[in-house]
This record gives C-alpha cells, sequence and structure tokens, in this order.
C-alpha cells in the first residue's frame, strides 16, 4: 500500500455511479421465460430417444419380474399341503360377509380414540418439545421433567402402558378417575405417542436455523415472540411429512387398546373368531386396518414430496 | 470491550465511539473480530468485560432489558436471513406491529412508503424465495429501519452477493447514511468505506489498530500491519 492508487478506482463494489437500483432490473427467475425455448439439438434428441428407450426397458424389466414374483408365490402357497385347510379358516367369503358389520362398529371406536387421541398427541407432543427447548436455570425442573416423560415412554411398549394405565389407575379406585376402556385407552396412547411427536418437534424446532432466531431477536422480539412467530411456524413445515407417518402408525396402533376389553374392531373380530372357529374375522379387520391407512399413507408421500420440491428450488434458507 | 470463546479472547479491548448521525466502517481481515464486535453491540452476544453504550445508557448492565435495547437496533445480517414463511411486507411490518405496539395499518402504510423508497412496492406480497440476493438484501435494510432504529448496525452485507447486486444495496446504504442514520458497518467494500463512512477503524487481532477519517486510514495508514491488510486487498484487485 503506497497511496499512489486511485481511489476506488474500478472496484467492483464502489457503487457505479448511475447504476440507480429502482431502474435496474434483477436477474430474478423471470428473466428466463422471456427468451423463447430454442428446439432440441441433434445431440439432445438422441439423448433423449435414448432415455426413453431406457424407460421403456425398465418398464418391462418391472412388468416381468413383478409377474414372475406374484405366479412364484401363488404357486407356493396355492400348492402347500395346507392350502385348503388355511383357504377355508383364513378367507371364507361367507364368514367373512357375516361378521363385517360387527367389525365396522368396532372399527367406529378406533376411529373415534383416533381422532381425539391423535389431536391431544399433537398438544402434549408440542408442549413437552417447547418444555423441552426452553431455556434458563428457572426452567430446569420443567426440562428434567419433560425429558423423563420422553426417555420414558419412549422406551416402554406400548402394550405395556395400556396394561398399566388401563388397569392400574381404576384399581386406585380414585374418586373421578375413568374406568371406561375408551378413556383409559386413547390416554395410553396418547401418553406413548406424545413422547414420539415431542421429539419430531423438537427436531423440527432446532431444524429452524439459528440465524433466524438471530434475525427475530434482533428486531426485539422476545423469546416467546420469535418462538411463536419465527421459529414454529417453519418448524411445522418441516416436521408435516414425519408427523404424517406417525399419523399412520397410530392408526393401526389404537386396535390395541383391545386389550382392555374395549370392543373395538380387533376385539369384534376375536369375539367372531371365538363363536365360529374361523379366523376370517381376523384377515377382515386387518384389511380394513389396511384401507384405513393407504389414504394416510398416500397423503404422506404427497406432502413430503411437495416439501423436497419447495426445499430444491432453494428458497428456504 | 472484550469477548472470549472458548478461552480465545477474540476482542481484546476495543474502544470505538459512533458519534450520531455518522457512519462508521469496520475493516479487517477475516477473524479480525469484526462480526464479533457487532454481535456484541447488538446484545446477540454478552460481553465477557467492558460496555456497549447506548445514548450513555450501559447497555450490556445484566439487569437491563435486552429485548427493551434491542428495539432501539437496526441489524443487517450477511445472509439476510429474511423470514422464508412471510412476505415481504410481513417481514417489514413484523417488528412494527409486534414489538412496538403500532397498528397494522399505519405498519402497512409505513412498510410500503420503505418499499417504495428501496423500489421494491411490487415485490410486497412476494415471499424472500422469490427474490434475488439484492432484492432480499434491500428488504432486509427495510426490515431494520422499519423499527426507527437510533443506530443501524451492518455486518457484511455485501458479500454474499454477486457482484453486480451489490452496487443496488450499497447505493441503498448510502442513500440511508445521507438522511443521518447512525451506522456502525463491517464490510469489505474498501472503495465504499472511504466514500460513505466518516471514520473507517481497522481491527485486527481483536483491537482496533488504527482508525481515522477514511481518506487517512485507507489512503495513508500508519500501522505496518494496516498498510499489509490493504495490500493484499489491493492484490486482490479490491481497492
Amino acid at each position: 500500500m503506497t497511496g499512489g492508487q486511485p481511489p476506488g478506482a474500478g472496484l467492483p463494489g464502489s457503487g457505479l455511479p448511475g447504476n440507480d437500483p429502482r431502474t435496474r432490473t434483477s436477474a430474478g427467475p423471470a428473466a428466463a421465460e422471456r427468451h423463447p425455448v430454442p428446439p432440441p439439438s441433434e445431440l439432445e434428441l438422441s439423448r433423449r430417444a435414448w432415455r426413453r428407450a431406457r424407460g421403456r426397458r425398465s418398464t418391462v424389466v418391472a412388468l416381468a419380474s413383478t409377474l414372475l414374483f406374484a405366479a412364484v408365490a401363488y404357486l407356493v402357497v396355492t400348492r402347500a399341503p395346507g392350502w385348503p385347510r388355511v383357504r377355508t379358516t383364513f378367507f371364507s367369503p361367507t364368514v367373512a360377509v357375516e361378521h363385517l358389520p360387527e367389525i365396522l362398529v368396532g372399527l367406529w371406536l378406533n376411529l373415534q380414540v383416533l381422532v381425539v387421541g391423535g389431536v391431544l398427541v399433537l398438544v402434549v407432543g408440542l408442549l413437552v418439545a417447547l418444555a423441552r427447548t426452553v431455556r434458563g436455570p428457572a426452567f430446569a425442573p420443567l426440562r428434567i421433567l419433560a425429558t423423563t416423560y420422553v426417555d420414558l415412554f419412549r422406551g416402554v411398549p406400548l402394550i405395556i402402558v395400556l396394561y398399566l394405565v388401563g388397569f392400574g389407575l381404576p384399581a386406585l379406585r380414585l374418586q373421578g378417575v375413568p374406568t371406561s376402556p375408551f378413556v383409559l385407552g386413547t390416554v395410553a396412547v396418547v401418553l406413548t405417542y406424545g413422547a414420539y411427536v415431542a421429539e419430531v418437534f423438537r427436531a423440527g424446532i432446532e431444524s429452524v436455523h439459528p440465524s433466524q432466531r438471530a434475525a427475530a431477536r434482533s428486531l426485539g422480539l422476545s423469546y416467546r415472540q420469535s418462538m411463536r412467530i419465527v421459529v414454529l411456524p417453519q418448524a411445522l413445515r418441516t416436521v408435516t411429512p414425519p408427523l404424517l407417518n406417525d399419523f399412520v402408525a397410530l392408526q393401526k396402533d389404537v386396535g390395541l387398546i383391545s386389550v382392555l376389553g374395549a370392543v373395538d374392531a380387533v376385539r369384534s373380530a376375536q369375539i367372531a373368531v371365538g363363536q365360529t372357529f374361523n379366523f376370517t374375522p381376523y384377515v377382515v379387520a386387518g384389511l380394513l386396518f389396511v384401507l384405513l391407512a393407504v389414504p394416510s399413507a398416500r397423503l404422506a408421500d404427497a406432502v413430503t414430496a411437495r416439501a423436497r420440491r419447495r426445499q430444491q428450488a432453494g428458497g428456504l434458507l | 470491550m472484550v469477548k472470549v470463546f472458548g478461552g480465545v479472547a477474540v476482542l481484546r479491548g476495543v474502544d470505538l465511539p459512533v458519534g450520531e448521525h455518522s457512519v462508521v466502517a469496520l475493516i479487517g481481515g477475516s477473524g479480525s473480530g469484526k462480526s464479533t464486535l457487532l454481535r456484541c453491540a447488538s446484545l446477540l452476544e454478552t460481553v465477557d468485560d467492558g460496555q456497549v453504550l447506548l445514548d450513555g445508557e450501559d447497555v450490556t448492565d445484566p439487569r437491563v432489558d435486552a429485548d427493551q435495547v434491542r428495539r432501539r437496533l437496526g441489524v443487517v445480517f450477511q445472509a439476510y436471513n429474511l423470514f422464508p414463511h412471510l412476505s415481504v411486507l410481513d417481514n417489514v411490518t413484523l417488528a412494527p406491529t409486534v414489538v412496538h405496539g403500532r397498528p397494522k395499518a399505519e405498519a402497512v402504510d409505513e412498510a410500503r412508503t420503505l418499499l417504495t423508497r428501496i423500489g421494491l412496492a411490487d415485490k410486497a406480497g412476494e415471499y424472500p424465495d422469490r427474490l434475488s440476493g439484492g432484492q432480499q438484501q434491500r428488504v432486509a435494510i427495510a426490515r431494520a429501519l422499519a423499527v426507527r432504529p437510533r443506530v443501524l448496525l451492518l455486518d457484511e452485507v455485501t458479500s454474499a452477493l454477486d457482484p453486480e447486486l451489490v452496487g443496488e444495496v450499497l447505493a441503498l446504504v448510502r442513500e440511508v447514511a445521507a438522511q443521518g442514520m447512525t451506522i456502525l458497518m463491517a464490510t469489505h467494500e474498501m472503495g465504499f468505506a472511504r466514500q460513505v463512512a466518516d471514520t473507517v477503524a481497522f481491527l485486527s487481532d481483536g483491537v482496533v489498530l488504527e482508525s481515522g477519517p477514511p481518506a487517512q486510514v485507507l489512503g495513508d495508514p500508519v500501522q505496518p500491519r494496516t498498510r499489509r491488510f490493504l495490500s493484499r486487498v489491493i492484490d486482490a484487485g479490491r481497492l
């Protein structure tokens, strides 16, 4: 540095004179749309032809292998020595039709637990996640409580929680403790799934970049305001796909409340099996749960795909 | 002011007055402590010794409500840090309505005026990811100005931008400075610092090695280390 350098000569950032930001068009996403797309070259056309050919070949291979697998599976099962017996005990159309109504009535109970439980799981999960992320020494007991709850109920199998809540709570014979298997089953399901969902929410909250908090706090927003207005909305977007995945899991696990004696789809099927000595009602109940899960699974896929597309657009900081 | 990270003193005693309506530019290599100084000044970091005085009040006093202090500051970050889930207009009106409790209609009017000033009135309803980097940074400056801050803290606001977008952001900063805003900025744009700043402070190894009018510090520095830094900047074609 000698001082002989002309001040600010030709440097890129000196704000070129006359370069008024208001009259400039900046290279936005719209810039490319003004030009017509040129016709593809020979090279590109040959590439496309190759890709198409390859695509056709993969489709043929996929189709052939699927058919082959299905044929082998069909032959193995139907050639099995016990198949005629299995068909009548597990896949009897008459038994299925006969017991479908009561299994459907039972499924209605599962649906009620699913809806009430699902909403409560979201509330419990969010509150526990917030309790785990809150800072400051005054909140230490809250954090410890929330962490203990998550560790405990993520570790214990749902069926054990169901037994403990379903039979243990009423056994205390305290005033006001509900005895209905519906309520107790819902409580047990919410306890277990609340712990899982709390972790999903926490991961979502922590996935929001710290610079977002810095920006929010630098504007004068308090911890709670920046959480509510800036962090949580972004976190919820991120966690929607995994939450839907947990919802699919919850859909089948609500069938476990049958162990408390609630007459749900599984319990109705069990009663029917007891009457007919035929296992078809279990298969019917199973298929009904699958039918219930498929739309949610597809919805989860769609939401995940949408989130990925949005992220690939590169907008989410 | 002193700031220690994991046993390393990043700032080792910085004393830097920023007069009202003046523009102070912090220059120095990476790791010299420019960003840390700004983060301490905006109370995003707590200082380990010393004071930050705002209008004569020691805002580093733990008894002071930091949220109250931050309301009087405007901070603009290198990576813009706009809120991606809010529209441009909502980004700008958020603090005035939520923090300062101004009526929504009034805040929206003011935000539209600001957006017109930065030439982005037609983008009010867009989300930040539809904007170019330069446009996002201009919105970030508007967001900081919307709270009518006493001081504007700019942390290398053009470092993340393509060279062709740097100009539009610097033009806006220049305009804001000309209107009398007090500004403390970290920058690598030496030519800009020379034109706009009243004082340039060269930060090295956590101390202000020398500070003074830009012509003196950038044109004829006293300290050998400032000379070395500037000659490297010139070699890189940045001055």
